[in-house]
């Protein structure tokens, strides 16, 4: 029987990171900026704590009700560990990334690992929530502290644009979700996810209708899938490097697993009313996220238009609506993160004789000549992301239309495929640009050593070595899945 | 031979020189790849010494599990040990041709083409679906990196199209691929060889994988890619283009569509036919009027291309032969022609047919080795050419006396061009005082061109051996495909049915006598 101590045994990981989150805070206020470093280690060391805690979950696939906290609001399953676990990793990586890139600046606050752990905490009660309001609230914690972080730069005029753009439309949308789940609830006559599914079964009423697809509508800004990807170019590019960095992985592994506990829990009697919508948007993102690319010349604004086009891959296997598409999904995530890391903390690495940050993409040129090792990362990522065999990121794409044929979406996923050809011919681009261009003389060797492991662990994974991993990583996200299909 | 994993040494051999290559100096990293191409050669050799003629369909399989979803299955049948003998035998002569005339970034772009040679064996000798997808596809890197690169002036425009071209028409074979997989249950590839699809799906499926394989052929229209391809990648790369890579077509064709997809094959064989007749006649056309050469051997390379198509789909055992045999005669003969242009694009830096002329005087060694592929090229009686296109043909005119009308034409225009080629550039007298100071072969060249010469007159004058590993393999295919088969309007007594009609060669007759026994 479900008992307080039991809830809060199942919150542990979150209450792990609410306390040593503020904690911090009042370390920061004390000491200051001496200690952002240290409050830096400190905070990757929590996030492993978070990890080690969440871990069981995920091996033993916990699901059912024995993992159900808090009267039905929250559930600590299979499925929210493996998304809580890409998030922690992430998260690490976006914290290890920092220092050395708001050090040239001198610029490393120590608000910044806290920001961070609070924006975890967010993303932690939005992958687990089974309930509307621990979604909005989870939702709020993450969107709020992701403002913040991406005005971190306060004197760089980019970073406050990108933050107050964020701010705005991430508003917005928080507004679209609000009013879906206000209607969602006139409808049904409760959050909880589970009443909500028995309350939605048969014929679905126009009001209800609309409570979905206002939903659908904010988590789709969220995981900024077209037509609502307006703000991410801007955010990506304005953000600083390892705030973007951030951005492109955690808070989308949450907003997507959010999006299918979403699709699959309580909206899940209704799938052939959400699916029309998914499908568009699927096509959308990967057509807009492709084309968009093309003509970009930053790129932190191509990496931006990719997660749109890799969103679009994403909600093709939530499309399929069956427990191997969302398989495939959390399989895509996981390579997605690691292409994430690995592109970005290529771009952290790029840098000019005096230290600054390279951007522009024509400065690349030449890459492979003053920068063999960096060069072929980068063609390693590109050729990752285009889902070229043999590397890894093929088999993220190869999962999903998998899922999506045996799903019979032959036609989406033809469709799906072919448009992906158009997004191969940016990503070639870049590496035309590093390897066929004459040496642009911009690039400037040395990188710390913390860039460098994370670039090889990540390239490790994102190389054809990655395989290797495939039926464990398969295991796991069917554990995951079959979870978030547990219908009480 | 029994557990001894000599297809998997065949790619790791390769890998391990190009991981070597790429940390090595350029004198260092030539001779890695060299020797590595070698010890491949070699290894092939003792591949087809042990291959038992007579034992089961599919030899030296190995298989271990993995991956989730698909497994790492080798093993070869006759037509897959013919095209990774092929490959080990092209690759040597790509290091040999690429030994002075790469002068930049010579360990990566040996590491590529390593790298580019454990694909190319990949491909034909997996035995899962997805393994050689995965092979398949993966040769685009390496190959988008030797074009773009090292290529000529032009050679940024080339390696796009090249890249986006061939990976449009694959994506759409994976999909074929994903669903077949689901109806069969299996991706392995002989247990999908002999399921038998649904007749209305096969439609589909057949034209997903048509998508994939007729660009990488090339087949016209879809063949614009190549002629770019060609004159801008460095010689070793047109090599390994035209003598392998456009192998994988083929071989796609006589591995998936024919025998997994029969129904559909029949059906939509006019297709082919159609597609071929006017490349055959079309791109002859446009080889005559060419003045690159690379560009003309380019456009030769689908006209030749056409005739396998034809012949493959003309559903009996000559025409599968005749097929087999011009894709490997192709991949000597054109390899050897891109070749002798490299070898004086090396002295004088261009590819322009006016600008040679009378080479006959100063290069007397060359023009004979020019002048024998020029003729095996053309199918001259001896050479390999002749023997594949002859039995090529035989295989048309049972199925469609047109198409056989048709393709016979190409050879005449074929004959047309090569030799108006070979006048240009060979005969007459010196106009160019540059081009009449250019020394004869040297050393490096002898080794290179001597092989090339040997094998297209052994696959000429005693072609038994290379079709005695695919006889039954093809015998196979052909009784898989008899469901299929067109009625054709020859009316002919075919030779593997109903004993030889004289006049027919040597080759073409043996089938028969073999099956008696």
């Amino acid at each position: 029987m479900e008992t307080y101590g039991h809830s809060l045994n199942l919150i542990a990981a979150e209450l792990v990171l609410m306390v040593s989150a503020l904690v911090l805070l009042l370390v920061t206020a004390w000491i200051g900026d001496k200690a952002s470093r240290s409050i830096s280690i400190i905070a990757v060391g929590v996030l492993a704590v978070c990890a080690i805690i969440t871990v069981p979950a995920l091996a033993q696939g916990a699901g059912g009700l024995d993992r159900v906290a808090f009267m039905g609001q929250f559930t600590a399953d299979a499925f929210a560990a493996f998304a809580k676990l890409l998030i922690y990793i992430s998260a690490a990586v976006a914290l290890i990334v920092a220092p050395a890139f708001f050090g040239r600046v001198g610029a490393m606050r120590a608000e910044y690992p806290v920001l961070i752990l609070l924006a975890v905490l967010g993303m932690n009660m939005m992958v687990s929530a089974t309930d509307l309001m621990t979604l909005y609230i989870g939702l709020e914690l993450n969107s709020l502290t992701a403002y913040v972080l991406a005005a971190f730069l306060r004197t760089d005029e980019r970073s406050a644009e990108a933050g107050l753009k964020y701010f705005v439309l991430g508003a917005l949308a928080s507004g679209i979700i609000l009013f879906g789940m206000s209607l969602t609830y006139g409808f049904t006559g409760s959050t909880d996810f589970a009443v909500v599914r028995l309350a939605l079964t048969g014929p679905l009423s126009t009001g209800a209708l609309f409570g979905i697809i206002f939903v659908f509508a904010g988590l789709a800004f969220k995981i900024s899938a077209v037509p609502f990807h307006m703000w991410t170019p801007d955010v990506y590019e304005g953000a600083p490097t390892p705030v973007t960095t951030f951005f492109a992985t955690a808070p989308k592994v949450a907003a997507l697993a959010l999006t299918m506990r979403v699709a699959f829990d309580a909206f899940g009697e209704q799938a052939g009313a959400w699916q029309q919508i998914i499908i568009f948007m699927a096509l959308a993102s990967i057509i807009v996220g492709a084309l968009g690319a093309i003509g970009q010349v930053n790129i932190k604004r191509l990496l931006a238009y990719s997660s749109i086009n890799n969103v679009g891959f994403l909600l093709i296997g939530l499309a399929t609506g069956t427990a191997e598409g969302a398989s495939a999904m959390l399989v895509y995530l996981v390579i997605y993160v690691f292409m994430s890391i690995a592109g970005f903390v290529v771009v952290l690495m790029l840098r000019d004789d005096e230290g600054r940050p390279i951007e522009a993409i024509a400065d690349l040129a030449g890459l492979s000549q003053a920068r063999p090792a960096l060069a072929w990362a980068l063609l390693a990522v590109m050729f990752s992301l285009a889902g070229i065999p043999p590397l890894f990121g093929f088999w993220a794409k190869f999962v999903v239309f998998q899922a999506a044929v045996n799903a019979d979406l032959i036609v989406l996923a033809a469709l799906g495929i072919a448009a992906s050809v158009i997004g191969a011919f940016y990503y070639i681009k870049i590496v035309k640009v590093a390897f066929f261009d004459a040496p642009s003389g911009r690039n400037a060797t040395g990188a710390p050593v913390s860039h460098k492991v994370l670039l090889l662990l990540s390239c490790l994974i994102i190389s054809p070595l990655g395989y290797l991993l495939t039926p464990w990583l398969g295991a796991l996200a069917d554990k995951a899945s079959s979870s978030l299909f547990f219908v009480v | 031979m029994n557990g001894f994993p000599i297809l998997s040494i065949m790619l790791v051999v390769p890998l391990l020189g190009a991981i070597a290559c790429l940390f090595s100096q350029a004198a260092t990293a030539r001779r890695i790849a060299l020797v590595t191409t070698l010890i491949n050669f070699v290894l092939g050799v003792i591949l087809w010494a042990n291959y038992d003629i007579d034992d089961a369909q599919w030899q030296f399989t190995e298989r271990a599990d993995l991956f989730a979803g698909f497994s790492y299955a080798l093993g070869i049948d006759g037509i897959a040990l013919m095209l990774i003998m092929l490959s080990v035998f092209l690759m040597p002569v790509c290091i040999g041709a690429s030994w002075l005339s790469i002068k930049t970034r010579v360990g990566e772009y040996m590491a590529a083409f390593l790298l580019m040679e454990m694909l190319m064996i990949g491909v034909f000798a997996a035995q899962d679906l997805f393994l050689f997808y995965i092979f398949f596809e993966a040769g685009l890197i390496p190959m988008y990196l030797i074009i773009g690169v090292w290529g000529g002036d032009n050679r940024i425009y080339a390696s796009y199209k090249f890249f986006l071209y061939t990976l449009l028409g694959s994506v759409l074979m994976l999909i074929a691929m994903f669903w077949m997989a689901n109806e069969a249950g299996t991706t392995s590839i002989p247990a999908l060889m002999v399921h038998d699809f649904p007749a209305g799906a096969q439609t589909w499926l057949w034209l997903a994988f048509f998508a994939s394989f007729a660009v990488k052929m090339p087949m016209w229209p879809v063949h614009t890619w190549l002629p770019d391809a060609h004159v801008q990648a460095p010689t070793a790369g047109s090599i390994i283009l035209a003598g392998v890579l456009l192998k994988m077509g083929g071989y796609g064709f006589i591995r998936f569509s024919l025998p997994m997809l029969p129904e559909a094959s029949g059906e939509l064989a006019w297709l082919v036919f159609a597609l071929s007749m006017i490349a055959v006649v079309y791109t002859s056309l446009v080889a005559l009027v060419q003045h690159d050469m690379k560009k003309l051997i380019a456009y030769s390379s689908v006209a030749h291309m056409a005739i396998v198509t034809g012949a493959l789909f003309s559903f009996n055992v000559v025409g599968l032969d005749g097929a087999m045999i011009v894709m490997l005669s192709h991949g000597l003969v054109s390899g050897a022609l891109f070749l002798c242009v490299g070898i004086i694009y090396d002295r004088l830096h261009t590819r322009e047919i006016d600008r040679y002329g009378g080479l006959a005087i100063n290069m007397p060694r060359y023009a004979v080795f020019f002048l024998l592929f020029t003729m095996a090229s053309i199918g001259l009686p001896g050479t390999s050419g002749f023997v594949g296109e002859f039995l090529s043909l035989a295989g048309m005119y049972a199925v469609s006396s047109w198409l056989a009308f048709v393709c016979t034409t190409g050879i005449i225009l074929g004959a047309a061009y090569m030799l108006y080629l070979y006048r240009r550039v060979v005969f007459g007298v010196s106009r160019n005082p540059d081009a009449a100071a250019l020394p004869d072969l040297d050393r490096r060249e002898w080794a290179m061109l001597v092989p090339l010469a040997a094998v297209t007159l052994w696959m000429g004058v005693y072609p038994e051996s290379f079709l005695a590993p695919m006889r039954a393999d093809i015998r196979w295919l052909n009784e898989r495909l008899a469901v299929a088969s067109p009625a054709g309007d020859a009316k002919l007594m075919m030779p593997a049915s109903n004993g030889p009609p004289s006049g027919l060669p040597a080759t073409v007759q043996r089938v028969p006598v073999q099956e008696a026994h």
